[in-house]
Parts: structure tokens; sequence; C-alpha cells
């Protein structure tokens, strides 16, 4: 019998797993494990409206007051260090904690510079806490000269909202483009359009080789030779799984923590969601997604099935996400691999709908300014529908900008 | 059921449309429209969920 559900992980996915597990009926134990001091808080807000100016309220996912009427126990600042999977116990610094099911979710951490800065070197930053995007906020002014390393989603973003508060940015992007790796070229090129039309220079295909100053940050040099001046760092080199705690646990981790297709991670009663998450997806193969509705609908399935495992479910959410860089919403269902092709709107006007196919096969969506347009295409993406019947349900729904895409 | 949607908080992300298209859908200009502020017992489900995706918490219920 479960009596007692651990959650590790207090951000969204372990949040949205207690949530599930009262509203599916249970009524024993819940711990709620975190690592950081704060309630639950949302995150994409980080390097959006918090990095300008956004209030810490806003970002609230709960209150005390909820979290007491769910009947959780909430243990903030507390890293779980170890797990012992045949006591069913995990080890948090000196205590220990028993539990019967549980749910891992820790996330995932950012890269920090290793070999290119002195790891005590002020004014260099990641974001991805919310007490990250408080300090990095109070170091940017109008004027700040900040340099982004990577043009991924953090650092696009954080480049958005520093122009925003008047900073000088460059971005620097190992890759040609930017964000190809998640979106492929063709979108990652609108992106490096965003960052020219605002005033951000982009330098693509070149690597930083250190980050110096005299205790506080002063240049990045670059691969081809070059330095930029910085007054402030921004390191967007994506982020790693935060499986530390349990290596030797005798649980499988390889990039993340390898589950089954119903989110179990080998264990009875032992489950997972969120970014730590590698799991067969029944349509898309192999995936980890670095996801805020993927951690939300991974939780509800973790928990369904660890309270219910003879009727156990496979995950199968069509991965989503989207970005606001200047000003423009980007959005991406599915997987933006295949072939890609724009079907409304034009690159040109920075507004479209691109199809990504296996063959005639519908495998992926992009979008940039169409937020009407993404979700109706979501059933087509989830059964694999033909490319012409994604084109025609966008001439249905908007004529006018089918017609560009020519 | 009576559906709220705090347009303060929206930012048209969808997700609520991706889990219960009957009830919402996204516009052009990324606001969100509610086709029905008040749907039959049958969407019930769906409408928790779209509650428990939406990424900034702008949708609320109401009985009676």
């Amino acid at each position: 019998v479960t009596r007692h559900i651990a959650i590790v992980g207090a951000s969204l996915a372990g949040l949205r797993a207690a949530e599930a597990a009262r509203r599916l009926g249970f009524d024993g134990r819940l711990t709620l494990i975190g690592a950081e001091a704060h309630l639950p808080y949302t995150r994409p807000p980080l390097t959006k409206e918090f990095l300008t100016g956004g209030s810490v309220e806003s970002l609230a996912l709960t209150s005390s007051e909820q979290l007491h009427d769910l009947g959780v126990d909430l243990l903030p600042a507390t890293s779980a260090t170890g797990i012992d999977l045949g006591a069913r116990t995990l080890e948090l610094g000196t205590r220990r904690l028993r539990y019967d099911g549980l749910v891992i979710a820790t996330g995932a951490t950012p890269r920090r510079l290793s070999s290119t800065a002195d790891p005590g070197l002020k004014g260099c930053h990641v974001v991805r806490t919310m007490d990250d995007a408080l300090e990095l906020r109070s170091e940017i002014r109008p004027g700040t000269r900040l340099v982004v390393i990577g043009a991924g989603f953090i650092g696009a973003e954080t480049s958005s909202s520093a122009r925003k508060l008047g900073a000088e940015v460059c971005v620097v992007e190992a890759l040609s483009s930017p964000l190809s790796r998640a979106l492929g070229e063709l979108v990652g090129s609108v992106c490096g359009r965003l960052h020219h039309r605002n005033g951000v220079e982009l330098r693509c295909g070149v690597a930083v080789e250190a980050v110096s100053g005299r205790g506080r940050v002063e240049k990045v040099r670059l691969s081809d030779g070059d330095e930029l001046p910085a007054d402030v760092v921004v390191v967007g080199a994506g982020v790693v799984p935060a499986t530390r705690w349990l290596e030797g646990s005798g649980l499988t981790l390889r990039d993340g923590l390898v589950c089954d297709a119903n989110l179990c991670a080998g264990p009875p009663g032992v489950y997972a969601a969120g970014d730590v998450v590698r799991w067969p997806h029944p349509q898309f193969g192999e995936l980890r997604l670095e996801s805020w509705t993927g951690a939300a609908e991974q939780a509800a399935t973790a928990m369904r099935n660890l309270l219910d495992p003879a009727n156990a479910v496979p995950h199968e959410g069509v991965p989503y996400f989207w970005s606001d860089q200047y000003g423009v919403r980007i959005q991406c269902l599915g997987v933006a691999t295949g072939d890609v092709r724009v079907v409304a709107g034009s690159i040109e006007e920075l507004r479209f709908i691109a199809l990504h196919c296996q063959g005639d096969r519908l495998i992926g969506v992009s979008a940039i300014g169409c937020p009407h347009l993404i979700m109706k295409l979501r059933p087509l993406v989830r059964r694999g529908a033909g490319s012409s019947e994604a084109e025609a349900l966008c001439r249905d729904w908007d004529p006018a900008l089918a017609a560009d895409a020519v | 059921v009576k559906i709220c949607i705090d347009q303060t908080r929206c930012i048209g992300v969808g997700m609520c449309e991706a889990v219960a298209p009957e009830v919402f859908t996204v516009l052009p200009d990324g606001n969100l429209e509610l086709l029905s502020d008040s749907p039959g017992d049958d969407q019930r489900a769906a409408v928790e969920e779209a509650i428990s995706v939406c990424p900034t918490g702008a949708i609320s219920i109401h009985d009676g």
C-alpha cells in the first residue's frame, strides 16, 4: 500500500505531481523536497518579464496556504543526496526519509564556464533560478556591455530583455546559426535576423576561448582572436540533467534518468517527470524535453501510473515549447527535424508556419508570429497526418496568410 | 461550470486550446477567445486539465 509519496524536486513537475496525487484521490502523506529556499515558482518569465523588472509574486505557482490545503509537506532548501532503492529510503544530507512511492523531478542545472574562466570571477551569470535572475538584473543598466555565450533560448531571451533595459549586447554562438539544434537552420536563421533587427551583434561559428578580468569580468576572448569588452557575461550553454545524486543507485542514467514508456524509472513505485526524464515516446522515439508544458504533462502521467500501475499508460504528450524574443512569439510543436517547408506567411515578414515532415508525414510545426494556428495543427502532428492536410488547415483558418507562402 | 479567463495573465501560448479545443481558441493577435463560457459537464475534465497546464494560471472555474 502506498502511504507516503516523496517527490524530489519542488519546481513545476514536482508541484504538479503533488496536485495530481490529490486530484486522483490519494489521501496518504505527500512530501515535496526542494533544493531552493523558495516556494514552487515558474521559470519561463525569468529571462523575459522578470528580468525586466517583474515581481517575485508574479512567479508564484502556489502559496503556503494552498500547499497546506493540499496536505503537502514542503521541505525547502533541502537537496536529495542519495537513495537506497532496496530500503526505499532517500538520503537528504544527514537525514533519511522512507517512502512507498517516489517521483524524481530534480530538473537540470545550467552548464557554467569551466576551463574558460576563474570560477570566482564576478559578473558571470547563468539564468536558471529566481536568485540567478535577481542577481543578473541588478547588474544590467542602460549602457551595460553584455556578452551572451550561446544563442539558444536562454541566450536569446536574455538578450532581448537586456536590450529592453538599454544594454549593449553581443551574442556568441559556436554553431553556424542560432537555435539550429532546437529549431533547425531555417527557423534558426530567422532568430538570427531578430537579433540583428534589434541592434544585437551576433557572432556565429566562433568559440569562446577565455573570459577574464581582475576580480570582475572585463573581456571575452574568441577563437578568431577578437576580444569583446564585457561588464557582464551570461552563459546560456545548455543544461545538464540533475542526476548526480542518483549515481551508483542502480537507476539507469544516460543524459537524464532513463525511464520506460510509462515514465517508470525501473523499480516499482519509482517514477520521474520533467527535464530529468529520458523516455521512449511512442511516436517520436527517445526524447528528453526541456519544456514547461512537457514537465506539467509528465507529472500528471507519472503520478497516475504510480497510483495505478496495473493500468499504467505510456506518456505521449506532443512536445511543445514557446519563446518570446524582441516581441515576437516563436512556437514549436512536435520535433523540428526532417524536411522543412514554409506553408503560410513568409520568412521576410517574420510571420510564418513551417511544417517539418518525414517523407509526407507531419512530425512537427514551427511558427513565428502565428499563435492562432499552432494548436489547431496539434491533432495533425499527433497522428502524423500528411502535409497536404496541414496546408489545407492553414488555408482554411487564415487564407490570406496561406496565400503569402510562395 | 463557468470559466473565467484573466486576460492580464493570459499570454496566448495555447495549452488550453491543445487540451480543450472545443472550449478555447487563440486568435491571430494572440488573445484567447472562449468558444463557450459555460460548457457542459462532458468538457469538465478537459477544462480542469487546461487549468493545470496553463503556464500563467490564467484560467479558473466557478460552479453554479
